[in-house]
């Protein structure tokens, strides 16, 4: 995409940091206002101070074991939902039936299926990341399906004209076409996935952010639940903007950068 | 090429033709009994109202349609599928997105059915891209190309497997009236350096007098064939053919008969409307 060039550095960095300076005026200005009862409402500056306070004590560890939990959680689930979307979104009569069924288990809250996955998986490791793998593979198998099956039968036919047999057809056309829309699946899949990271650590997690919100509400240590949540929406807006940098590389010729 | 060549075999014959859809409201018949032969080198437009059933015609010849009745036989043969022999150039271009303009062009080179070496498949590019004036956007992916160009690059990639058969769907519908002129001299070059057997469908009749050796004129839905008229202007050609006056006397006569189609189409709408 050619960006217009009248925009400098300067002027995008400003764009880019006016609306997290204006929360951050926005929450000061209701904390201060008095709307709000003090106790329930820690201000910026003292979520900041606990930060560098945990920083220096479990916070890594967490941000570690919860970024391993979304990681093996959602290649597990892309890994998975990449051919069978594909399946579903190339034959067009697998999908009449199949759909249904998708999209029954993509219904489900992950919340609810805790109680059975502890039965069948217990309250380790594995446990948090089927919930994770579960919550990625329904959310990039729609993405899938629906991308393939909006491939032009166009360029299918140019091909057969030009020779081509049908394993060609599958390489050298379905493939590259396929390349961005398992792109956007990998970015719907880690949104999902990090939304979905509390509710795995439910599953008696010592570490991770979502343990760290829940211990720090049980002890009602509100400025900790806000560190924590901030934490997650960052880490997830930092490997969406990792994946949108690899996406712009990749599928470069797309008309659209998705 | 050679303009009523009647003594060569057909290359393309349709015989006795008829292509059914099936609708919600029936069987649809598109194509009805239409026979006519294409020859070796010779240009043959088919011309007729929209929606009468010409893409359905070229589509059998492609290979992507089976007649319900009767046949189409490509030297003879009956056709079962598509093929490198048969270029087809769709009227939506259908250059691929994902690909640069040289290797849109290297596309069918790299396909066993005509696998070439690297060498060969470099030249065979430059030679596509310098006849279609592509060769300084060898590197570009056709989002940069405008229309004209996406046009010149889909005929550079069919020519580049070197066909004996192209196959054209109104390939110059979209293009403004310059370029649209433009692109039918570049076609006539293209076509005097290496002769092809050319079946081109399209909805202008000045067009299809210009560029053809033979015009089809089809009815309105079902198509049939109204008339089979011959040009007799010899190639080359060159703009100034449409000045004279058996250009102009021709160009009435296929107008009258296209018109009267399309005016049958009218009634025949007004019909199911009532
Ligand atoms: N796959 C299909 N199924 C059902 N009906 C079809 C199908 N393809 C085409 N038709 C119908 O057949 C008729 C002829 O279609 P066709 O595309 O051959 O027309 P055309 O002469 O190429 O028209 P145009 O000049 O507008 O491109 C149309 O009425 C169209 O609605
Ligand atoms: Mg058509």
């Amino acid at each position: 995409m050619p960006s217009r060039s009248d925009s400098s550095p300067w002027r995008t960095g400003a764009l880019v940091l006016a609306p997290w300076l204006a929360i951050l005026l926005l929450w000061y200005a209701v904390a201060y206002s008095g709307l709000v009862n003090p106790a329930l409402l820690p201000k910026p500056h003292q979520v900041f101070a606990r930060f560098r306070e945990l920083l220096a004590d479990r916070l890594p560890l967490d941000i570690w074991m919860s970024t391993q939990r979304v990681f093996m959680g959602v290649t597990l689930g892309i890994v998975l939902a990449v051919p069978v979307g594909f399946l579903l979104g190339w034959y067009q009569g697998v999908r009449t039936f199949i759909d249904p069924v998708i999209n029954f288990f993509r219904a489900l809250p992950p919340i609810a299926l805790i109680p059975l996955v502890i039965v069948y998986f217990g309250i380790g490791e594995v446990a948090k990341v089927v919930i994770l793998f579960y919550a990625s593979f329904f959310a990039g198998v729609i993405v899938m399906y629906e991308g393939i099956a909006q491939i032009s039968p166009l360029y299918v036919r140019v091909a057969r004209t030009l020779g081509a047999t049908d394993g060609e057809i599958f390489r050298k056309v379905i493939l590259p076409l396929t390349v961005p829309h398992m792109l956007t699946a990998l970015r719907v899949a880690l949104g999902v996935a990090w939304a979905t990271l509390v509710a795995s650590e439910l599953i008696a997690a010592q570490q991770g952010l979502g343990a760290l919100i829940q211990n720090a509400s049980s002890f009602f240590q509100l400025d900790i639940v806000y560190l924590g949540i901030i934490c997650i929406g960052f880490i997830a807006l930092a490997m969406d903007t990792a994946l949108r940098m690899v996406a712009r590389r990749l599928v470069s010729w797309q008309e659209r950068i998705a | 090429m050679t303009a009523g060549a009647a003594v060569q075999p057909a290359r393309i014959r349709f015989d006795r033709v008829s292509v059914d859809y099936a609708t919600a409201a029936g069987p649809l018949t598109v194509v009805d009994d239409v026979s006519f032969d294409i020859r070796n080198g010779e240009f043959v437009s088919v011309i007729g109202p929209s929606g009468c059933g010409k893409t359905t015609m070229m589509n059998i010849v492609a290979g992507f349609v089976k007649p319900d009745r009767g046949r189409v036989l490509l030297d003879g043969e009956p056709i079962a599928g598509p093929g490198p022999e048969r270029g087809v150039i769709f009227q939506e271009y259908g250059v691929f997105p994902w690909l640069t303009v040289e290797q849109n062009i290297a596309f069918g080179l790299t396909l066993a059915a005509n696998r070439a070496p690297q060498r060969e498949r470099r030249e065979v590019c430059e030679r596509c891209m310098a006849l279609m004036g592509l060769s300084d956007f060898a590197g570009a992916y056709p989002k940069t190309l405008s229309g004209g160009m996406r046009q010149r690059l889909a005929i550079a990639r069919a020519y580049a497997v070197k066909p004996q058969f192209l196959l054209m769907d109104e390939p110059f519908g979209a293009l403004d009236a310059q370029t649209r002129s433009n692109m039918q001299d570049l076609l006539l070059q293209v076509l005097a350096a290496e002769g092809k057997t050319v079946m081109l469908i399209t909805h202008s009749v000045e067009e299809a007098i210009y560029l053809s050796s033979r015009i089809v004129v089809a009815t309105a839905r079902p198509a049939r064939i109204r008339e089979i008229v011959d040009v007799p202007f010899a190639y080359p050609r060159d703009e100034a053919l449409h000045e004279r006056a058996d250009f102009g006397e021709l160009r009435s006569h296929i107008r009258d008969l296209v018109m009267q189609e399309y005016a049958a189409q009218q009634r025949q709408v007004a019909r199911n409307v009532n």
